[in-house]
């Protein structure tokens, strides 16, 4: 059974499809990039996962021990959270909010979660700094180590290098990299085709044409070589 | 000018104004943090123009206790406008204008055809900018306040982490498995009841500020959001405590004297913002 089965779904908002139906599976340590051109339903599909909004038609399956909200989330960024007064360390911890359940206050254990992942992506010195402080790229660290603290099994991110410089993109895929290297299953959202079918174990295409299958499949399909194509094509041009 | 301040306080209806007054203040700028970093700045004003809008209905059916009508209506609006920004038809803001001028309006209206008073434009003023009201609070209005205010001081409490993961990432939350929708529903309920509380003090024009004043006046010089709450608090206190006695004093209006206060304490909280980011 894998962790996620999604059979035959149709995504959008107020029972108004805005997909074909979509099937494809997430099984353990998979790394799957869904891409697809602007408007063709990736965040409103990543939503519909996470249980944000209902699915107008067919399924998605939890298996494998995986529960529904076992899934570690890093969202874009909101207007709200760029001049929000919070420190580092109170984000990371609020990541162990499900955890808690109705418990007022964090214990030790919750605590030394959050510790240990601020360790694991490098910012334990800046734990009480000011979120709205940090560049681009070091508040992406600390709502992926908040995410971590909800999750050990699956991280949900979409488009986690939006607005980063390439250094900094090149870094955060290394980073996400290694995360999948040590057995957390990742789904990511991703405009960057070419760096989906570097890192990803699977691709899925939404938007027109419809296409899932592993990373060698989607370089040899129809689709894979036209995109594949018209980037380097875009990169020619602004050479 | 001392002497004058300590005879006052021997008269129970001055302590019973400060008393009343610090606890709503304090209620306020705990929730006001939530809601300007939500960017509901504005809920304080809808709503207490609804709470406004009832309490000219209660007015009018001579209910003997107004409370009875205003906080349940009050409620409902709270859980409503919270709701609104919630992918619907009518965004937040423009659902909470919406709500309070229609309810400002309605309550004017009626009070001013069904209005038994000789004096329809002086109960007008003073249920919209706070009347002397304050220093006329019976002991059972007293109690009630302070047992109300210490179950929002405790739900604020207990409910502080929750609180502040759902006003940082509502999505994040729900998506982990917190239950947001309730939270959301406690807050709305409990700055429902603030609403009321606040309208003896301050009246329903000025409600707002001290919702808003100590949470921006906290987020001009503290960068984590617990210390925001605690200094917004402090502040609320302190200004709330120096518009009373001012007033007093001088004989000005209650709840605009206070108001004045934290704008100017507002001010000073810009200055020392950028003085430290200068450093």
């Amino acid at each position: 059974m894998s962790f996620i089965t999604v059979k035959n779904l149709e995504v959008g908002y107020e029972k108004k499809t805005i997909t074909d139906p979509i099937s494809f599976k997430v099984d353990k340590q998979d790394y799957l990039c869904i891409v697809g051109e602007n408007g063709a339903g990736k965040s409103t599909l990543m939503k519909t996962l996470l249980g944000l909004i209902k699915p107008v038609a067919g399924e998605i399956e939890f298996g494998d021990g995986l529960k529904a909200n076992e899934i570690g989330y890093l969202p874009q960024q909101t207007v709200v959270q760029r001049d929000f007064p919070a420190s580092v360390k109170e984000i990371v911890l609020s990541g162990c909010q499900a955890r808690a359940g109705l418990r007022p206050f964090y214990n030790k254990e919750e605590k030394k979660l959050a510790e240990e992942n601020m360790e694991r992506m490098g910012i334990s010195s800046l734990a009480d700094s000011c979120y709205r402080e940090l560049s681009g790229g070091q508040q992406q660290r600390v709502l992926l180590a908040r995410a971590l603290c909800a999750t050990r099994k699956v991280l949900l991110l979409d488009e986690p290098v939006s607005g980063l410089d390439p250094k900094v993109t090149a870094d955060m895929y290394e980073l996400i990299n290694g995360l999948n290297r040590e057995g957390i299953t990742i789904i990511m959202i991703s405009h960057d085709i070419a760096a989906a079918v570097r890192y990803a174990t699977h691709i899925l295409h939404i938007g027109a044409n419809l296409f899932y299958g592993s990373r060698e499949e989607y370089m040899e399909s129809d689709e894979g070589r036209f995109f594949l194509k018209s980037q380097e094509g875009g990169r020619k041009n602004v050479r | 000018m001392l002497d004058k301040l300590i005879t006052y306080l021997q008269h129970p209806f001055v302590m019973n104004a400060l008393i009343v007054g610090v606890l709503i203040s304090l209620c306020s700028s705990l929730f006001g943090v939530t809601l300007v970093l939500k960017r509901y700045s504005f809920i304080g004003d809808g709503l207490s123009h609804v709470a406004f809008g009832a309490m000219a209905i209660a007015t009018v059916m001579n209910l003997t206790n107004n409370m009875l009508l205003i906080l349940p209506v009050t409620v409902i609006c709270a859980v409503l406008l919270l709701k609104t920004g919630q992918n619907t038809k009518i965004k937040g803001d423009a659902a909470i204008a919406m709500i309070s001028v229609g309810a400002l309006a309605l309550g004017y209206l009626i009070m001013n055809v069904f209005s038994t008073s000789a004096n329809v434009s002086g109960d007008v003023c003073s249920t919209l900018f706070g009347s002397t009201s304050i220093l006329t609070l019976g002991s059972t209005e007293v109690v009630l306040c302070i047992i109300l205010s210490i179950v929002v001081i405790t739900i604020f409490i207990l409910f502080y982490n929750k609180i502040f993961a759902v006003t940082f990432d509502e999505s994040f939350s729900k998506a982990s498995g917190v239950r947001t929708n309730a939270y959301n529903f406690l807050i709305a309920v409990v700055i429902a009841v603030i609403i009321v509380l606040a309208m003896n003090l301050v009246g329903s024009l000025l409600i707002s500020a001290l919702i808003i004043f100590p949470a921006l006046s906290a987020m001009r010089i503290f960068q984590s959001f617990k210390k925001v709450t605690v200094f917004s608090a402090i502040f609320a206190v302190v200004c709330a405590v120096l518009g009373l006695v001012i007033s007093i004093m001088t004989g000005t209006p209650v709840g605009s004297t206070i108001v004045a206060t934290d704008a100017a304490a507002f001010l000073i909280c810009c200055i020392t913002g950028s003085i430290i980011k200068r450093r």
